[in-house]
């Protein structure tokens, strides 16, 4: 304890006496606060509050002052953890008490006596502020786990800590700002009788399209979506890993990549295209016409629209889900299963599948959350069919601004979101899937049966042929003058976008460059952070017990299930004024990142882990590791896939995302995607394919690096599979599995 | 271990706060135009005034949504371009403040917009409600090319009209606003009601109807003139009708947000915006819609509004709030039904 308090005690000193306190203007990094140090807005806060004389600064640096004996005392008592806890904790809770009282109500009557004008217009936190509250908040939790709570160990208890901070400050307070306005009154304040009577409007929940009356509400609508997209994405994806990971066949790698690239298509692209290819002057619609006499129809606009582009843009996620999950399923069951006499068929079913359990609940629910909070695809293909996503988007922007009909419609679309993870918790249930156990773990993958082997073959084979059609078409519209009616060569749209001037040095001419850079950089940030932050999560929620674990859980899953519009609402609402002032800069577009797309990362994260046996983190623990090295040395390797999947994603994601991106891009920091759909807005689509082109060349270089980088993980020493005509030959295994090396 | 975690999250924190450049020579611009004609007129102001630009582009809508969401503290300076019924909102929920400029030279459309808001927007261009057609596909079909808005109701044309969803898109609701002026409300709802028979999809966005016309998705699509010329210029066939009746037309305006912080340069912003030389610079970048000052060059590409019957718009009436409603509700339960 007293080596970890130290060492957090020093920051704390660190970040209240020599860093400025509050934001500052022209940048941290720019340093011009080290010129002028001490004076002004930019002081640190040991400065502020003796020598400016802001005192109600002064409860942090207290803090910090009164836990050096406690740090100094030898040895530790159970009464210096409760004394370290409230000293560390009302520094924490004054220091943020201040920043929202100064800002939000300034003569209340404790206060107010000690503002004097100018000192009201306090800046936002700054770097200083951001340093001494962590070191406060590990203060807090070293002190808990010296209570014993977490086993006793720092390391969890912290970890806790700050993910449940984090989680706070960025998903539960903005969204807080949005969904009270659910309970305004037309005239200003809040009540629940008006809440009850909308939310159970037959507006939003109509059933009359079962019944062949007219149309179903939104809610409706989406729930049908979702279960649809949800229920193929898996299938696919599962047809898809097995395909990798269970057959011989021969262009692994060419899949590999037609699997991945729906997943990093800018939005509104594979709409625009399945138009092309399917609307109703649609290339293939031409051709049917003209070979069937078939007539031309618009059912593209709808349901069966939207349905195709959410498979193909979610499909990837489902496969990036169980390919590590499928391979994690031990080859030793399945050959125990088939001693025992089962054919494949049987082996698949009774043993594989039920193994890959977690792995298809979790990637079914990704699939139903994606596409209830999807909006670029129902935008295009929408037609007539309404759904949450859409309607909220319009409550929000549309010709009546309806902000507490969005909260309520967001409401209605997070209940749906509770509802399927809860379903999904019970399904799994509380079995073991553990086949990773660090025991000799040889053999090889049963082969797939013949009926099943053919399944997957006969969709995932037709599906990719379909991807690359339609990425076929991406490309050869950035080629074209008029994308679908002028055919005829071009490379302006590159020129225009990407074209550099070398007469005078190198000069970024083109007009995406900058969106360019400033998203390439910010997702490049995002992604490392996102992954961290998810699998950190997986970690906690997998291997540690805690109280209060389950809302824990779903206060992870809230900003996934949330639509991007209202979350970028929200966090201007929330973060535009001090004491947390980020909009207008990077920070606030990389933080909607990290917490938007850490559920996957999540998710992902507790796919796997529940795969890996507890007994090799205890055997660690019994070698005398704690449960950092244990993360560090025994876990992470073994989860290569998961984190392979949820920086991948959480980069692409960064890359990608729309509706969250398009209240906060500002004039210095503006994102490619919106770029992009204000040049669809205005009918340049050549530009904007060419631009999206590029950016999925970018995105699977990228990921193609990172798959060098982190490599495959090995689990056994070989992963065999059962070859068409057995061959019996079998080495004893010298090496125990998992990390050998 | 924990401290290395924390204080990687805490360096990259450092790393990126605050970026945000306020100081005196600075203006803050989100633009509601189209991209290109953002950038000429940030290059022509930079280089006329000196004063440092930044500007993002976003729809009108987002940027409302925006500026009600930023209203304790203002990132925004000016708001220029866009329809203006977002505008006239803004000024109506007292989001924007009075610029003060000097109007002499507008012509009158645009001087009205600044006098039924008390000065805080004004009509910086306007564009004219039109009908499109698929030239290709109507030949196609052996359909007779619409004139008027009442030829819209013909059942030839059931399945090919396009149009927006006045509920969400500024563009549908104007249409909407304007056959209650051109017809009486009894009248233009049951016309509507009529029409909405042969609607094909109620769109979200008022631009996407001429979209779909313009790649033969739909046949017909009601939307603003300069929307269409843009994508006939661009080689789609799209044929564009001005309505026999009359039709109505939108102002786009240029607002100064409340609290800004760098006033003196918004006003510099919008007086330069509505001078003749910088709006008579729009048809480099396939601008097309009209400008506002009555000394600047048209366009010959440009909805000549002299040419097109255009109705006395009742800004005032049909931009307040309980007007909309009313005849929003009105349209939910009478139009909406009719379409497929």
């Amino acid at each position: 304890m007293r080596r970890t308090t130290g060492l957090w005690l020093i920051v704390g000193f660190f970040g209240y006496c020599l860093l400025p306190w509050y934001m500052v203007g022209d940048g941290f990094l720019s340093f011009s606060w080290l010129s002028e140090f001490g004076a002004g807005d930019t002081a640190p806060a040991a400065f502020l509050a003796t020598a400016q004389g802001r005192p109600w600064l002064a409860p942090a640096g207290l803090s910090l002052l009164a836990t050096i004996p406690i740090v100094l005392a030898n040895g530790a008592s159970t009464r210096r953890a409760w004394a370290l806890i409230a000293i560390a904790g009302t520094g924490l809770v004054m220091t943020m008490l201040q920043g929202f009282m100064i800002q939000h109500f300034p003569d209340f009557p404790f206060i107010a006596p000690f503002l004097s004008g100018a000192a009201q217009m306090q800046p936002g936190f700054g770097a200083g502020a951001a340093v001494t509250l962590i070191a406060l908040l590990f203060m807090i939790t070293t002190g808990v786990a010296y209570l014993g709570k977490g086993r006793a160990d720092a390391f969890v208890v912290g970890l806790i800590g700050l993910i449940v901070a984090l989680v706070g400050v960025f998903v539960f307070f903005p969204l807080s700002q949005v969904l009270v306005r659910a309970f305004e009154l037309p005239d200003g304040s809040y009540a629940l009788t008006e809440f009850v009577p909308r939310f159970f409007s037959s507006d939003i929940w109509s059933l009359k399209c079962l019944v062949g009356s007219g149309s179903c509400g939104p809610a409706v609508n989406s729930v049908l979506l979702a279960t649809m997209t949800g229920t193929g994405t898996t299938l696919l994806g599962l047809a898809f890993a097995l395909v990798f990971t269970r057959t011989f066949f021969p262009a692994k790698r060419l899949l590999r990549v037609l699997t991945v690239i729906p997943i990093i298509t800018p939005p509104f692209v594979i709409g625009l295209a399945l138009i092309l290819l399917f609307g109703r002057s649609g290339a293939v619609t031409e051709l049917v016409a003209d070979l069937f006499g078939a007539e031309k129809t618009r059912w593209i606009y709808g349901f069966w629209g939207i349905y195709l582009a959410q498979m193909l843009s979610f499909t990837p996620i489902a496969f990036l889900v169980l390919i590590g999950v499928v391979e994690g399923v031990s080859p030793s069951m399945e050959e125990a299963s088939q001693t025992l006499n089962a054919d494949r068929w049987q082996t698949f079913r009774d043993v594989s599948l039920p193994l890959m359990r977690p792995g298809l609940a979790n990637s079914f629910l990704l699939g139903f959350i994606e596409s209830l909070a999807d909006f670029g695809n129902p935008l295009v293909l929408g037609g007539n069919y309404n759904v949450l996503s859409t309607e909220i988007y319009f409550a929000i922007v549309g010709a009546v601004a309806d902000p507490a009909k969005a909260a309520i419609l967001a409401i209605a679309l997070l209940s749906l979101t509770l509802g399927a993870f809860a379903i999904q918790r019970r399904w799994v249930g509380g079995k073991s899937y553990t086949t990773v156990t660090g025991k000799a773990d040889s053999g090889q993958h049963a082969d797939l049966s013949p009926a099943v082997k053919a399944a997957c073959y006969g969709t995932a084979l037709p599906w990719a042929v379909f991807t690359a059609i339609v990425y076929g078409m991406i490309i050869f519209g950035s080629f074209v003058k008029l994308w679908g009616y002028d055919n005829s060569f071009t490379l302006d749209h590159y020129i225009r976008a990407f074209s550099v001037d070398f007469t005078n040095g190198i000069r970024w001419t083109g007009v995406a460059w900058d969106s360019y850079f400033t998203t390439l950089s910010i997702s490049t940030i995002a992604a490392p952070l996102t992954a961290l932050v998810g699998l950190s999560t997986a970690y906690l929620l997998v291997r540690q017990n805690f109280a209060g674990k389950n809302a824990f859980e779903f206060g992870t899953m809230l900003s996934f299930a949330i639509p991007g519009t209202v979350i970028g609402v929200s966090y201007i609402m929330a973060f535009n004024v001090p004491p947390i002032e980020l909009t207008g800069t990077g920070i606030i577009l990389i933080i909607v990142f990290v917490f938007r797309n850490m559920p996957v990362g999540v998710r992902g994260g507790i796919a796997a882990m529940s795969q890996i046996d507890r007994s090799l983190d205890e055997a660690s623990i019994t070698l005398g590791a704690n449960s950092f090295t244990t993360v560090r040395r025994v876990i992470a390797p073994l989860l290569g896939p998961a984190m392979l999947a949820a920086l991948t994603y959480s980069f692409v994601r960064a890359i990608t995302s729309v509706s969250a991106v398009i209240f906060l891009v500002s004039a210095q920091h503006n994102m490619a995607t919106s770029f992009i759909v204000g040049r669809v807005e205005n009918g340049e689509f050549g530009l904007a394919i060419a631009y999206s082109t590029v950016l999925i060349i970018t995105m699977l270089s990228a990921i193609l690096l990172l798959q060098l980088a982190i490599g495959r993980r090995r689990l056994r020493r070989r992963d065999r599979l059962q070859s068409p005509a057995p061959v019996r030959s079998r080495l004893p295994s010298l090496l125990p599995a998992g990390r050998t090396k | 271990m924990n401290f290395r975690l924390g204080a990687s999250i805490a360096v990259l924190g450092l790393a990126l706060s605050g970026q945000q450049a306020l100081s005196a020579d600075n203006l803050n611009v989100v633009c509601s135009n189209e991209q290109d004609w953002c950038d000429l007129m940030v290059n022509a102001f930079e280089g006329k005034t000196g004063i440092d630009v930044a500007m993002v582009r976003k729809s009108t809508g987002e940027t409302l949504a925006q500026i009600r969401a930023e209203a304790n503290n203002p990132k925004v300076d000016v708001w220029w371009g866009g329809t203006g019924d977002p505008h006239l909102i803004a000024a109506a929920e007292d989001l924007t403040q009075p610029s003060g400029v000097d109007t002499s030279e507008l012509l009158g459309w645009a001087v009205n917009m600044a006098e039924i808001t008390g000065g805080k927007t004004v009509g910086v261009h306007a564009g004219a409600l039109g009908i499109a057609y698929n030239a290709d596909v109507i030949a196609e079909k052996g359909l007779a090319p619409p004139a008027c808005w009442k030829d819209l109701a013909d059942p030839a044309y059931k399945g090919e009209i396009q149009v927006a969803n006045p509920n969400s898109s500024g563009t549908a609701y104007t249409e909407l606003a304007t056959f209650v002026q051109l017809f009486g409300e009894d009248e233009a709802f049951r016309l509507l009601a009529e029409i909405g028979k042969n609607v094909n999809q109620y769109t979200k966005s008022g631009s996407a109807p001429s979209k779909a016309a313009a790649r033969g998705e739909t046949t017909i699509s009601i939307g603003f003139m300069h929307d269409m010329v843009k994508l006939a210029k661009a080689g789609f066939p799209l044929k564009i009708v001005s309505p026999c009746e009359g039709t109505g037309y939108e102002v786009g305006g240029v607002s100064i947000i409340k609290g800004a912080k760098n006033v003196d340069a918004a006003k510099r912003w919008v007086d330069f915006v509505l001078s003749a030389e910088a709006q008579s610079r729009g048809p480099e970048v396939g601008t097309y819609n009209v400008p506002s000052n009555s000394r600047a060059t048209v366009a010959p590409e440009s909805p000549d509004l002299a040419s097109i019957k255009l109705i006395d718009y009742d800004f005032a009436t049909y931009g307040a709030s309980d007007t909309r409603k009313r005849l929003l509700s009105r349209w939910d339960k009478e139009v909406k039904p009719t379409g497929n």
